[in-house]
């Protein structure tokens, strides 16, 4: 799960990660008036949506009076910004940060992550601040730093020291480095994040260190058990059939072609996708129904796919393990007449009982092909799809 | 020989009176699975299925003896039944619980260090070898006793494999699910090198997927010790950067963990790489 930046530094500021003097706002008066308390000579105003690369296309713009604050404020709110990070439709900006500007000597890049490989949870930091840590990482590695924190021992003084001083940071400023990293991994643990990154980690003219941005990826798994951060869950910014989804207990993605896939399992589910490609067609989405298949969520998961208007033809590609294929195939005739699906359905059971599967969906005078196995429900679909 | 498990594994369930410890422990005896009783705190001393329930993990391997055991409780308990399992000596552990938060598996890989207790899952479907012993919610049916070891990350893509294996009339030594998380117990190499040391296994099937780097590990280790043929299939080819796929750990992050990038590994260790998921019996096949 994801939360907006302004959010994050809220987080921040209780772990004890200094973040610039700012406020969220929601609209161009309420964001002028927060530039007026905040007080300088200078404010940034930051659209706050879930996706980086926001400074590239007008997300980020700086303000050198109030009017400007407003002027910004009202370009921004209630429009879309398409990133780098997001798809043609970009996502809507309804809140914007208005915050103070510092004066930047340096920026710097530290993150926080979950290391599959090592199993341990590591930080990432390098000098080359406010670039992509991907691009900092392919063209000049040598500028990265990483430490590994052993759940038993947590953060040792010797790590940020030693991240610290790669920095070039001297004096009080390492110890600042390492309340800011021990705040991080305080945060990380305390709420089940996978990543926390500050990029860019600003050195003011001052000397001081403050987060110029946060973000924060919490592990879906654990959200339940922190209603504080389910709470900050902006669904507005995420795919409104995902969502949906969700409530389903369905696993559904939207992709780009014009081919619906049905399909029990994360991996067949990919699997099936990729043959449809194979086959010559593109896949219209993801759709993992889950194990315990019923009627109820393959009428959602029937929903959820022709809700897409792309979608031309529907492949449902079932390994029936222990429930069985003409339970199976009643479900999906049920699903098929209650939803009144009308483009072609090319079913593929595989399992129990798989005889009587194809013969229920056989002769139904209905627009669905019973397929004897994948490599040819797969043909049929593609060749179902062009035929329309 | 099998990998793992064989006819004569004592296996207790954990979870044992809920829904799905109840389902699916019957099915585990109709398939003839020695599981000997279960675990349930409160509800010791009962009898379920005709099998003892117990108080705690200790007393159940105290009592029956019990070396492996399967875990179907829900996600913000397992870690801590994983642990109870290693702490009463089970030796091999099989977590079928998807949705654990990966704090909680990081500090539980980390407590089980040194303890010798090997751990497959969790979000896995399990482990079986076909006509001695079933330890998790695979369909037993579909399995044929045989000469293929299979490894998967996915359930259902096991399922293809073990299907396609058992309709070349190869069958299967040992079927190892080794779960969708990122992370996890057992992982490729080690149950590859097990496969690679069983008599009975002749030639071995691996299913990957996006995410994570244990199938460019797995290439590595088949270069440099498996002997055996291996036939390879990586999901995900489709998948767009930055979602993930259903399985917790099935996510392309910068640039690491796409299906090319394994693919391309697992060519360059000389390893047959298929294309289609439908190729994999007919691959196995071809190459023994």
């Amino acid at each position: 799960m994801n939360i907006h930046e302004y959010q994050a530094k809220q987080l921040f500021q209780i772990y004890g990660i200094p973040v610039p003097d700012g406020k969220q706002a929601t609209t161009p008066d309420s964001a002028g008036l927060v530039a007026r308390e905040l007080g300088g000579d200078g404010w940034v105003v930051k659209a706050q949506v879930h996706a980086g690369g926001r400074g590239k296309v007008g997300g980020v713009k700086l303000a050198k009076n109030l009017a400007e604050v407003v002027e910004f404020s009202q370009d921004m709110l209630g429009k879309r910004l398409v990133t780098i990070q997001t798809d043609s439709a970009g996502l809507p900006i309804n809140s914007l940060l208005i915050e103070k500007i510092y004066p930047i000597k340096r920026e710097l890049y530290l993150s926080a992550l979950l290391d599959r490989a090592s199993e341990r949870i590591i930080f990432i930091a390098s000098a080359a601040g406010g670039m992509d840590i991907e691009t900092v990482a392919h063209e000049s590695p040598e500028q990265i730093i990483s430490v590994q924190i052993h759940p038993a021992a947590g953060l040792q003084a010797y790590q940020f020291r030693k991240v610290a001083y790669t920095l070039g940071l001297k004096g009080s400023q390492v110890k600042a480095l390492g309340k800011i990293m021990q705040g991080m991994y305080d945060l990380f643990l305390a709420k089940d994040a996978s990543q926390i990154e500050i990029n860019p980690l600003i050195e003011t003219d001052s000397g001081d260190l403050l987060a110029l941005d946060a973000k924060i990826n919490f592990d879906d798994n654990a959200v339940a058990i922190h209603p504080d951060i389910l709470a900050m869950k902006d669904s507005a910014q995420e795919d409104e059939k995902e969502n949906e989804a969700q409530q389903f207990g369905l696993n559904y993605i939207t992709l780009e072609g014009n081919i619906g896939c049905m399909v029990n399992g994360a991996g067949l589910a990919m699997a099936t996708m990729d043959l449809v490609k194979l086959k010559g067609g593109l896949p219209a989405n993801f759709l993992d129904v889950g194990g315990g298949t019923n009627v109820e969520k393959v009428c959602e998961a029937f929903k959820l796919i022709l809700s897409d208007s792309s979608v031309k033809a529907v492949l449902v590609n079932i390994f029936g393990g222990i429930v069985k294929c003409d339970v199976i195939a009643e479900g999906i005739l049920a699903a098929i007449e209650q939803v009144h699906v009308t483009v072609p359905v090319v079913v593929r059971l595989e399992g129990t009982n798989v005889e009587q599967g194809r013969a229920l969906l056989s002769n139904t005078g209905l627009n669905i092909y019973a397929a004897d196995d994948l490599a040819h429900a797969a043909e049929q679909v593609v060749a179902l799809a062009e035929a329309v | 020989m099998s990998i793992l498990i064989n006819k004569d594994t004592k296996v207790i369930c954990q979870g044992f009176t809920g829904k799905q410890g109840t389902f699916h422990s019957r099915q585990a005896l109709d398939y003839g699975t020695q599981l000997v009783g279960g675990v349930t705190p409160e509800r010791g001393g009962d009898n379920h299925l005709g099998l003892p329930v117990f108080n705690t993990v200790q007393e159940a391997v105290n009592t029956t003896g019990a070396t492996a055991s399967v875990i179907y409780v829900p996600p913000f308990y397992a870690a801590d039944a994983i642990l109870e399992a290693v702490d009463a000596g089970i030796k091999l552990i099989v977590c079928i619980t998807e949705g654990i938060p990966i704090l909680q598996m990081l500090r539980v890989k980390a407590a089980m260090a040194g303890t010798g207790a090997l751990l497959i899952g969790p979000n896995c479907p399990g482990v079986i070898t076909p006509g001695e012993c079933k330890i998790g919610i695979m369909p037993g049916k579909i399995h044929l006793p045989g000469s293929i070891g299979i490894v998967s990350r996915s359930g259902t893509l096991t399922y293809e494999s073990v299907h396609q294996t058992t309709a070349q009339g190869l069958g299967q030594s040992t079927c190892v699910g080794i779960g969708g998380d990122p992370i996890h117990g057992m992982n490729f190499v080690d149950v590859l090198s097990r496969f690679q040391a069983d008599d009975q296994t002749k030639g071995i099937v691996m299913v990957g997927e996006i995410g994570g780097g244990e199938e460019e590990d797995a290439a590595e280790y088949i270069k440099a010790h498996v002997t055996k043929p291996v036939v390879a299939y990586i999901a995900g080819q489709t998948a767009p950067a930055g979602k993930r796929m259903g399985h917790a750990g099935a996510i392309v992050t910068g640039g690491k963990g796409t299906a090319e990038g394994k693919v391309a590994a697992l060519k360059a260790a000389g390893i047959e790489v298929v294309n289609s998921p439908t190729d994999i019996g007919a691959a196995m096949k071809s190459c023994l």
